[in-house]
């Protein structure tokens, strides 16, 4: 190594210590990380990325894929089983008396047991599960379109997003970083989502009923969209104007956290 | 300049040192930017892996996944009950404590992390804000990257100063300049000004294959961009295998980066930094060897 640094010119030793510096510097300027103004131009990525998207495959589909190529086993993530007593009273009863609320602007409001949802049409589809950690899983999922709820429920003009209440009461995860903190899992999608015919209220999964881990008894099946999105152990379906109302405001659980609300990417 | 080139061109070269304009403007001010870029790039990309230290090769890949699995960085505890860091790549683990999967947090309490702290941005663990960088600077790094393409298919600089010619592609002529590196002998008077095999090869690879290879590799990740364009993700063969790409596509750029800038200090720093700040760069008569 002291060979190799002898042809250095101590203007060289300047510049490279110059360089490994800035390196330095700015590892330890984790300040730029929560600078208001920055956090601000760093954001309005998310409004292109989506726009973007949009643009290039607004009624795309999801890739769909074959029985022969399903995870052996699908990782359960987030909340494996809610703790809270409503819960746990409607899981003791198998759901039997569990119903999903649909409320807010519409001009029928309803609420369906999970016999009734069973019954509707459903659409089944295998797709990849795509985490915001970056792993990957297979599943297959069956359940009715969301969209032909939203119709039965006759949605006012002013609609402009869905909210999912669910059932648990989340802390958080150490992989997922910063401020993390327990309160209602909740989901947003706009109509664009909701009426893609993918978008599903899936109540079973690989064949069989969705099990308590992965959001009994059902689940939003977002496909075009992180896991995040995929909120689990639905309780009730709010049409809003605006995602106020629920949170921060910023429409999910890991969107009040810093995420993206728009989870294509 | 116009001058100056006329008379490089006609007369001998001049005795004395001169300046000569090296670098267009465009070609400066997108060096910066993409430099900008792809620092904070891979810095929020080490923060990014952190959250799932493991590469998989196929459709899907998860924890349990393990026989799809070829890299993962953690942290262990071994006999004596000492906990250690790993990066196992295949059946190769090699002990990384210090640096991989166990190292010392910005708080300089032990970290179990896969990149240090030193490495990554927010230097401690922050997928949404290291995600909300990434992704804003990818924008960047993809706007820039299209006007630098623009301007260097327009001007020429692309086929005239980056695309290897024929016969600068024999052996010979590329061992020949491996030994030149080696000794540390770079091109001295008016071969200085243009780039030889090596530059080419390593300009050109990272401009045309590495640049645009992370970038493609990156979008498969979005389950958005896989839905409107499903071509591209089949390509690679599934998002874990796209991830994968995006790792190694990443790693050469870490790579061609570090050669670049000891290749920068050991040929004269203050010169071929000014050259790529003013553009002008000072050529040296050559003396005899």
């Amino acid at each position: 190594m002291s060979a190799l640094l002898k042809p250095l010119s101590r203007r060289g030793l300047i510049g490279f210590g110059a360089t490994a510096g800035a390196g330095l510097l700015l590892s330890g300027c984790d300040g730029l990380a929560s600078n208001d103004k920055l956090s601000k131009i760093v954001k309005s990525g998310e409004a292109a990325t989506q726009r973007w998207q949009r643009l290039i495959g607004r009624d795309g589909l999801a890739k769909e894929f074959d029985v022969s190529q399903l995870s052996p086993d699908f990782k359960v993530n987030g909340t494996h089983e809610p703790v809270e007593a409503e819960y746990q009273a409607h899981k003791a009863e198998n759901f039997a008396n569990w119903k999903l609320a649909i409320t807010g602007l519409v001009n029928n409001p309803m609420t369906l047991s999970l016999d009734q949802i069973r019954r509707m049409p459903a659409r089944t589809q295998i797709t990849r599960h795509d985490c915001v950690e970056g792993w990957s899983a297979i599943g297959q999922w069956t359940g009715p379109q969301l969209g032909l709820l939203l119709k039965a429920a006759n949605m006012k003009t002013n609609a402009r997003y869905v909210v999912f209440k669910c059932a648990d009461n989340y802390g958080g995860e150490a992989s997922k970083g910063g401020a993390q903190s327990t309160s209602l899992y909740y989901e947003s999608i706009d109509l664009v989502d909701a009426f893609h015919p993918q978008t599903i209220l899936a109540h079973s999964m690989n064949g069989g009923p969705l099990s308590v881990g992965h959001g009994a008894p059902v689940r939003l099946r977002v496909e075009r969209q992180l896991g995040y999105k995929q909120a689990k152990y639905v309780m009730g379906l709010d049409v809003v104007s605006s995602l106020d109302g629920y949170g921060s405001g910023k429409g999910g659980y890991w969107e009040d956290r810093g995420y993206e609300w728009y989870a294509g990417i | 300049m116009a001058t100056m080139d006329a008379t490089a061109e006609t007369a001998p070269p001049p005795a004395k040192p001169y300046l000569f304009h090296r670098h267009a403007l465009a070609v400066r001010v997108t060096h910066w930017v993409n430099a900008l870029a792809i620092f904070l790039l891979i810095m929020t990309g080490l923060n990014i892996f952190n959250a799932h230290p493991m590469l998989y090769w196929g459709e899907y890949g998860a924890n349990p996944d393990v026989a799809r699995q070829w890299l993962q960085i953690g942290a262990d505890t071994n006999a004596a009950g000492q906990d250690f860091g790993f990066l196992r790549i295949g059946s190769l683990t090699v002990e990384t404590t210090g640096v991989l999967g166990l190292s010392t947090g910005s708080n300089g309490a032990p970290s179990y992390i896969g990149y240090p702290s030193w490495a990554t941005f927010p230097s401690y663990r922050d997928l949404a804000t290291a995600r909300t960088f990434h992704f804003f600077f990818a924008w960047v790094l993809i706007i820039n990257g299209w006007l630098y393409l623009a301007f260097s298919l327009a001007s020429g600089h692309l086929k005239k100063d980056l695309l290897p010619k024929l016969k600068e592609l024999s052996i010979g002529n590329i061992v020949h300049d491996i030994v030149q590196h080696a000794r540390l002998k770079f091109p001295k008077g008016e071969e200085a000004k243009r780039y030889h095999i090596l530059q080419k090869l390593a300009y050109g690879g990272v401009v045309l294959v590495l640049i645009p290879g992370v970038i493609l590799t990156g979008l498969t990740m979005s389950p958005g961009t896989n839905a409107a364009w499903p071509w591209l993700v089949e390509l690679f063969g599934g998002r874990p295998s796209a991830r994968s790409l995006h790792f190694v596509f990443a790693n050469l750029i870490i790579l061609f980066i570090i050669v670049h800038l000891l290749m920068v200090v050991l040929a004269g720093p203050i010169n071929e930094i000014r050259s790529m700040i003013t553009g002008k760069f000072r050529v040296d008569p050559e003396t005899a060897a």
